[in-house]
């Protein structure tokens, strides 16, 4: 019979030669398994004589111990080996790019008319809609400009019959919410506008934002507040703004309102037509005949409106030169908007 | 108005610069459009003096002159001009100048004949936009004298976008009457001394029509000289004004309307005959206008005729018969004043537009008339001589606007412009508007000038006080305001959810015109009639859009021809439809695929889309509403898409929306590439939603069946998912429908579907005989209803 030495030096060869877990697994059964080769010597323990047998059964158990920490050590070893080459088996190249749709992207324009709505509904104001087909009294007689107003020839305005047209700008609007709703009425109406007229800088369809607060006590400062943190909010810079007279029929005291140009910053360019403003805006206090249109006490309350281009805001905030760009619906120009 | 900067300093000259004094303008309510120098740049153009003109020997067009420009050897110049003669001044470029365009003159040899400079028409000089000769300088200039000089050419233009309300600013004294307020500067007002008559001469004038012409000032000049010209420095001012000239008795009257803001006419007296009548036009009545046109004016429109017919469009255009000429020797001069209502919109009526009727149009000072009949007179005489008669005035005192006494009060003006401004600020800002104002107990009393006739009210006050104080004087103050929360109705759902699904799903949104081509829109949508415009922009954008797809559609082809394949774009907006009810106008979401499925990728097979790709970016629409249960696809046609590939989407039994393939037929007719796919639903009945209700979860398991059934090919799946649903009782939880099939194996016509069916119990859990005696149930309702058989 083998020396115990020398069986185990054999055993351990084995167990580090074995190349899998299977042939591990064999190692472990013919020394360890119930017929192994040391499971063996054990039961001939007692065939030795009862002083041996004492220290024979410790130096078998000793062996035992002896290999199964040196299997367990040499599983653990197979089995990182194998994951390793599972592992490196299933490497991906991660620089592919990922399956599936991609997201388009909103318009520009609805996405200038999004930034200006948070902008007004976080300080209170509501979204109000009105018809793009209107009537005579809505876009104009109510807003005091009656027929052969001159202002009315500076509108280019489309029409279906005599009293019926496309509403030349968003104040209409106006009036709808108030007609409908008592003091104290604060509300933005964005939507499209037409004007009978086409060219480069022209559209004959375009976008508009209608600003309304009514209440006691409304001045032209509170407007200027308002307006001059919008635009730099809008465009995220402390920019001058500066508000100048001017004239619509349906506010009084009306304003005009410039910033300085965000292109050139102030000091002239091509856009600014090398005056360093851009008019943006235009606004003033609701005109007390406007008012009275539609039954509101023009001694009990005042209030102020606006009125902006949103294709300007979008054209200088984007950096887009064209307007008809936003007409065109050219997927490489909207895609520049995701 | 165009405002020529020197000109204007004759009236007022604060001691700022030009630039200062057009941001001052600016600021003020006068928009300064653009400052331009009156005169290109150019220089050593000298007033020269034909001393001797001879034939060129040798070109029958050229003449050689012998110019005196000051220099003590007159210069050889040889010229082309038709005009030159002997004895004229002309403009003279000596060697070395440059003219407008970086032009040099070199001495040079025309056709063998030396020439030392050119002689120079108003063209070359980049004052006139044509000429037909050299531009005659004064006989009496002195040669060698510089031509900018003599012409004062360094000067510049103020270009003023005036808004509609400042009718008084049409005019060099309204322009200086706000400039020396602004700077609290004198005013240099014309000499107005009344013209004493020198004749007896009158011509009778009637006023039938007093509410429209409430004053009509005339004045008899006989014997002008027919030979006189405009001098130089009238035709300069006209030139810079932008207004041609046209001989001196109508440049007589342009210039006093440029220099008052009084539209004036000269009639040739002598074409004249009974007297002047102001009435409404007349059936019957026609009129050749000094353009050419005839027009038969209408009733509303108001005229100047005599007692053989109209005369004149008042306050619009003259008319040929009638107009000055240059054999006029005796004039008929009208100042007048028509009320602004009188004469709004008939220019355009008419297809005119003239510096009088845009004038009248805005309004004129009602008290100005007389002032520049005496100042035309006087220009008149100093120019062209004659006799004048005495001033004729028929005026109707009831219908001249009344003098305004306004109420101003100090608290209104602190609410409106939410700041103090000074009292005695306040009421100088008032006199130096020209305002007289009388002090009451708590309020003034002010009395605006008849030349600012657009002040009729408190608020009209207070934006003049708020312009001459200085909007940028008024602070800037943050909203105060209640707090009042604002509803979210959670059954709604946000427009702007909706359009987040589809951008998540690839769409890019569009923005396409609400006008489309009638047409393209016929094609698509043949059953309704659209809105048409009376006045298209152009014949392809005409009428009101029905549906969304002929936008879009039309986006698709610009973006197939600029080989962009894949498009999927989607639009919100208004369609408009009329009805019965009138004019619909309800908000609608669109959408069009083509191309591939999928961007182009690595991954992925590419395929071609389909309806069921897009049937699943609208099935991700509707499942906003919590509700997607409560929508149905019906097979149904649509004249615009394929018929076997068409669905009406519905929602409690309305209709709401339609998707499909574009008809085949169209797509050939539009030259489109590829199928194309396209949808349309009603916002508002995509938006409305349910409020989720919580169920209790099962704690037990679940049991799965799968069941492959043979139909006929023509029953719809939905239908048998119905049956399913109906027959499988309290315990089937979900029908996940996860094969179709026909072909080997199935007979003709017929086809299989395979259907998972979940079945759970919520107090125990399903034994064998449970789950089958729900599908047998399932079984024998689908063989009932459909003669369904199980696939073997």
């Amino acid at each position: 019979m083998e020396a115990l030495p020398e069986l185990i030096q054999a055993a351990q060869a084995a167990i580090a030669s074995a190349g899998d877990p299977a042939a591990l697994d064999l190692v472990r059964v013919h020394y360890l398994g119930k017929k192994g080769v040391l499971t063996e010597r054990l039961k001939e323990l007692g065939r030795l004589p009862a002083e041996e047998r004492r220290s024979a059964g410790q130096a078998i158990n000793e062996a035992k111990q002896l290999l199964e920490a040196a299997l367990a050590t040499r599983r653990t070893i197979l089995e990182q080996a194998a994951l390793d080459t599972r592992l490196s088996s299933e490497a991906l190249d991660v620089t592919l790019p990922g399956r599936g749709q991609q997201p388009g992207g909103r318009h520009p324009l609805s996405r200038t008319l999004a930034r200006i709505e948070a902008f007004f509904t976080s300080i209170g104001f509501t979204v109000a809609e009105g018809p793009e087909v209107e009537d005579d009294f809505h876009n104009f007689e109510a807003l005091n400009i009656p027929p052969q107003h001159p202002a009315r020839a500076m509108h280019d305005t489309f029409y279906f019959d005599d009293r019926t047209l496309l509403r030349t700008h968003t104040s209409p609007v106006q009036i709808r919410v108030m007609e409908q709703q008592a003091p104290p009425v604060r509300v933005i109406a964005p939507g499209r506008v037409y004007r009978c007229d086409s060219d480069v800088t022209h559209s004959p369809m375009f976008h508009q934002v209608e600003g309304l607060l009514v209440d006691e006590d409304v001045s032209f400062t509170d407007l200027k507040g308002v307006l001059d943190d919008f635009l730099r909010h809008f465009f995220e810079r402390d920019l001058a703004v500066r508000f100048r007279p001017s004239y619509f029929p349906f506010t009084e005291p009306s304003a005009e309102v410039d910033i300085q140009c965000v292109i050139c910053g102030g000091t002239g360019c091509r856009v600014c037509k090398h005056s360093g403003w851009l008019e943006v805006l235009g606004c003033g206090m609701v005109h007390p005949a406007v008012f009275e249109k539609v039954g509101i006490d023009p001694e009990r309350y005042t209030g102020y409106a606006f009125g902006m281009g949103v294709e300007r805001l979008t054209m200088l905030r984007y950096g887009v030169n064209d307007l008809r760009l936003f007409f065109d619906n050219d997927l490489r120009f909207l895609r520049q908007f995701q | 108005m165009k405002v020529s900067e020197q000109w204007l300093r004759d009236w007022v000259d604060p001691a700022v610069s030009g630039a200062e004094l057009a941001a001052q303008l600016t600021m003020a309510g006068l928009e300064v459009d653009s400052v331009v120098p009156a005169a290109p740049p150019f220089e050593k153009v000298v007033v020269g003096r034909v001393v001797d003109l001879i034939q060129h020997p040798d070109a029958d067009r050229l003449r050689v002159a012998t110019v005196d420009v000051g220099t003590a050897a007159p210069l050889q110049i040889v010229c082309g001009a038709p005009n030159v003669a002997l004895g004229m001044c002309a403009p003279t470029a000596l060697v070395g100048a440059v003219l407008p365009g970086g032009f040099t003159i070199r001495k040079s040899k025309l056709r063998g004949i030396e020439s030392h400079g050119m002689l120079c028409s108003a063209k070359e000089l980049g004052l006139a936009e044509s000429s037909d000769g050299l531009l005659p300088l004064p006989p009496d200039s002195r040669p060698g004298q510089d031509v900018r000089a003599l012409l004062q050419l360094d000067d510049q233009l103020i270009e003023i976008e005036l808004t509609p309300n400042r009718g008084d600013c049409l005019s060099m004294e309204g322009i200086a009457r706000e400039v020396a307020t602004l700077n609290r500067c004198p005013l240099q007002l014309l000499p107005d001394d009344p013209m004493p008559p020198r004749l007896e001469a009158t011509f009778p004038v009637t006023l039938q029509a007093p509410a429209d012409c409430p004053r009509y000032v005339g004045r008899v000049i006989r014997d002008v000289d027919p030979t006189a010209s405009t001098p130089l420095w009238m035709q300069e001012r006209l030139r810079r004004a932008g207004v041609r000239s046209l001989g001196p008795l109508v440049d007589i009257t342009n210039y006093v309307m440029l220099e008052l803001g009084q539209p004036m006419h000269a009639f040739d007296l002598d074409r004249l005959s009974g007297g002047i009548e102001v009435r409404r036009a007349r059936p019957g009545d026609r009129l050749q206008l000094l353009n050419g046109t005839v027009v038969e004016p209408d009733a509303e429109t108001l005229l100047i005729a005599d007692q053989n017919g109209p005369l004149a469009l008042a306050g619009i255009m003259g008319g040929e018969i009638s107009g000055c000429s240059t054999a006029t020797r005796n004039v008929f001069l009208e100042s007048a004043f028509f009320t602004p209502a009188s004469i709004a919109g008939r220019a355009r009526r008419y297809g005119l537009q003239t510096d009088s009727s845009y004038r009248f149009e805005r309004g004129v000072d009602s008290q100005l008339q007389r002032r520049a009949a005496e100042r035309a007179t006087r220009l008149l005489l100093e120019i062209a001589g004659g006799q004048p008669g005495p001033l004729i005035e028929a005026v109707a005192q009831e219908h001249l606007p009344a003098e305004p006494a306004i109420r101003l009060r100090p608290a209104r003006i602190r609410t409106l412009l939410g700041m103090e401004i000074p009292l005695i600020q306040v009421e100088d800002i008032l006199r130096r508007l020209g305002m007289a104002v009388a002090i009451e107990v708590d309020h003034w009393l002010v009395v605006p000038p008849s030349s600012r006739f657009d002040i009729r009210m408190e608020v009209d006050l207070i934006e003049e006080i708020a312009r001459i104080y200085g909007y940028e004087r008024l602070p800037g103050k943050r909203p105060l305001t209640r707090m009042d929360m604002q509803a979210q109705p959670e059954t709604q759902v946000p427009v702007d959810r909706l359009r987040e699904v589809l951008i998540q799903r690839g769409f890019q949104e569009a923005i396409t015109y609400s006008f489309v081509d009638p047409a393209f829109q016929r094609l698509l949508d043949p059953d309704r009639e659209a809105l048409a415009l009376a006045n298209p922009i152009s014949a392809d954008l005409a009428v009101m859009r029905t549906s969304l797809w002929p936008g879009l559609l039309k986006a698709l082809i610009h973006n197939q021809k600029r080989q962009q394949s894949r498009v999927r774009l989607f639009e919100q907006g208004l369609t408009f439809v009329p009805s019965a009810e009138g004019l619909r106008q309800d908000t609608y979401l669109g959408g069009v695929i083509s191309g591939s499925a999928l961007p182009e990728q690595w991954g992925l097979p590419a395929r071609p889309v389909d309806f069921f790709d897009l049937k699943a970016d609208v099935e991700a629409l509707l499942a906003l509403s919590g509700a997607a249960e409560s929508f149905s696809w019906v097979a149904a046609a649509h004249p615009a898409l394929h018929p076997g590939q068409c669905a009406r989407i519905e929602r409690a039994g309305a209709a709401i929306g339609w998707l499909g393939a574009l008809h085949p037929r169209i797509a050939h007719a539009l030259d489109v590439e590829g199928e194309i796919f396209v949808f349309e639903v009603q916002v508002s009945g995509v938006r409305a939603a349910q409020l989720p209700a919580f169920q209790e979860l099962s704690k037990f398991p679940v049991s799965r069946r799968d069941l492959a059934i043979v139909v006929d090919g023509a029953v719809s799946a939905a239908a048998v998912e119905a049956c399913v649903r109906r027959c499988g009782g309290p315990l089937l939880r979900e029908v996940r429908l996860f094969d179709i099939y026909s072909g080997k194996g199935v007979p003709e016509g017929r086809k299989s579907l395979a259907f998972g069916l979940i079945l759970q119990d919520f107090s125990r859990n399903l034994t064998d005989s449970l789950v089958e005696e729900t599908v047998s149930g399932i079984i024998a309702g689908l063989a009932e209803q459909f003669g369904a058989t199980l696939r073997v």
